[in-house]
């Protein structure tokens, strides 16, 4: 089934999503990857300030290529979540909820995503000429000395996904 | 044109145009994918295709590490010193010049401190027949790399043996690599020729063997499927080579490419020494 994702979500519309369902996403997606990952939970075991609201928003894993002249972005796909997977439970127990990416999750993320009624979407991987179309800005949020790993935030429209774990936990497979 | 510019010019046109063969193998997976999501995965893949080249940017933001085979031919006129400040310059370039996404870092344990310029490339040099120098070149994504990797079975194990070991790490790769994916395989010398056979592999010429098509066969029955979500293409072509080994070994290495198989190749009739 096809179905809409508006971010910041609301729980209506992130509890109407099942697994196998094709998501379009629209509005504000941060991204953050490996070493993303390793920093906010280092930030959360610490009890330092985060760098953005986990309440309500959504966390892509993704590390483009530079833009050419005319651009927002460069290419802008999905990178494999498993990566992710040692870090992800402590940030849904802060509150995150919403992930994208691309591949399977461990077990532990599974169960992580029931008990806090998140949502793990895949993005077709290899796509980023796809997803650049999607993306209408980007904002610089933090470590800016990570490159093409930054915390940036993005403006995104009808970005393609697909569910793999539903907020009843659930699994595509 | 100078032979860092020939390079150049085709590492900017391999992370955005696919080799025609893999680009008609991606279509032709489209037209026959017998399951629902995994037709709904090619679709985005074959959308992209045409984005990346209608923008003219690249397929994948991992526009991935430089991989090059230099084949030199044993009669070939060459300085050697002058090709590889070619290769290097030539990447080099086509990174800055090509929108290359800067991948690569200096100390892979501690600071993972950037290179910012997608150096070094990863360069082998091999001697070949005849008077020609051919560098081939693999756009080394890492989601893909990361599946890739080496089994040391016992001697006996024979074809059974390297077919279960394939299939074993292709399980254990799944919906991760971004199939429907391109296989490499070495089979026999060392661990680490083995290895490298994998990825010169992808550049084999000729048609498919038949333990190639048995193996690519058994793959697609894995149903993992095109972004893992199902079908029966997971991968899409498996070419392979092979050596001699030890009595007591038969090494079976696998590098797993995505479904963008970036490749480039510059031949140099005659060799180089300008």
């Amino acid at each position: 089934m096809s179905r809409v994702l508006h971010l910041p979500f609301c729980e209506q519309e992130l509890s109407s999503i099942n697994c196998g369902d094709e998501v379009l996403i629209s509005g504000i997606l941060y991204v953050g990857r490996d070493q993303v990952h390793k920093r906010l939970f280092e930030a959360i075991v610490s009890g330092a300030e985060l760098p953005f609201d986990f309440n309500g928003n959504a966390i892509y894993y993704m590390g483009p290529s530079p833009a050419p002249e005319g651009f927002a972005i460069g290419s802008a796909g999905p990178t494999t979540s498993a990566r992710m997977d040692p870090f992800s439970p402590l940030l849904l127990k802060h509150g995150l909820r919403v992930m994208v990416g691309k591949g399977p999750r461990s077990k532990d993320v599974v169960d992580a995503v029931k008990e806090y009624r998140g949502l793990y979407l895949q993005a077709y991987g290899g796509c980023g000429a796809l997803y650049c179309s999607t993306i209408k800005s980007v904002e610089s949020i933090a470590y800016p000395e990570l490159g093409p790993e930054a915390l940036i935030k993005l403006e995104v429209e009808n970005f393609p996904a697909f569910c793999i774990i539903d907020s009843r936990g659930n699994s595509f497979r | 044109m100078k032979l860092e510019k020939l390079i150049e010019d085709a590492l900017i046109k391999a992370i955005r145009i696919l080799p025609e063969d893999v680009e008609k193998a991606i279509r032709k997976a489209e037209k026959s994918e017998s399951s629902e999501f995994g037709r709904i995965a090619l679709k985005a893949i074959v959308d992209n295709i045409d984005i990346a080249r209608e923008k003219n940017i690249p397929l994948c933001q991992d526009t991935g590490m430089f991989w090059c085979l230099a084949e030199i031919g044993r009669d070939a006129r060459v300085n050697l010193k002058k090709l590889e400040a070619s290769i290097i310059k030539g990447a080099k370039s086509a990174a800055l010049n090509g929108y290359y996404r800067k991948s690569v870092v200096e100390d892979p344990i501690y600071d993972r401190k950037n290179t910012e310029t997608n150096l070094p490339p990863i360069i082998s040099y091999c001697l070949t027949e005849g008077d020609n120098i051919t560098l081939s070149f693999l756009l080394k994504g890492f989601g893909s790399e990361n599946c890739s990797s080496v089994r040391m079975l016992n001697p006996t194990a024979g074809e059974e043996g390297v077919i279960n070991a394939v299939v074993d790490m292709m399980k254990a790769a799944g919906g991760k690599p971004c199939p429907p994916c391109f296989i490499g395989l070495g089979i026999g010398g060392t661990m680490d020729r083995a290895a490298f056979l994998s990825k010169k592999a992808f550049f084999r010429k000729g048609r498919e063997s038949e333990l190639e098509k048995k193996i690519k066969d058994r793959l697609n029955t894995l149903n993992i499927g095109p972004g893992g979500l199902g079908g029966e293409n997971t991968v899409l072509s498996v070419q392979m080579l092979t050596e001699p080994t030890h009595i007591a070994g038969l090494p079976v290495a696998m590098t797993v490419n995505c479904w963008a198989d970036r490749k480039a190749q510059v031949v140099i009739l005659g060799g180089y020494d300008e």
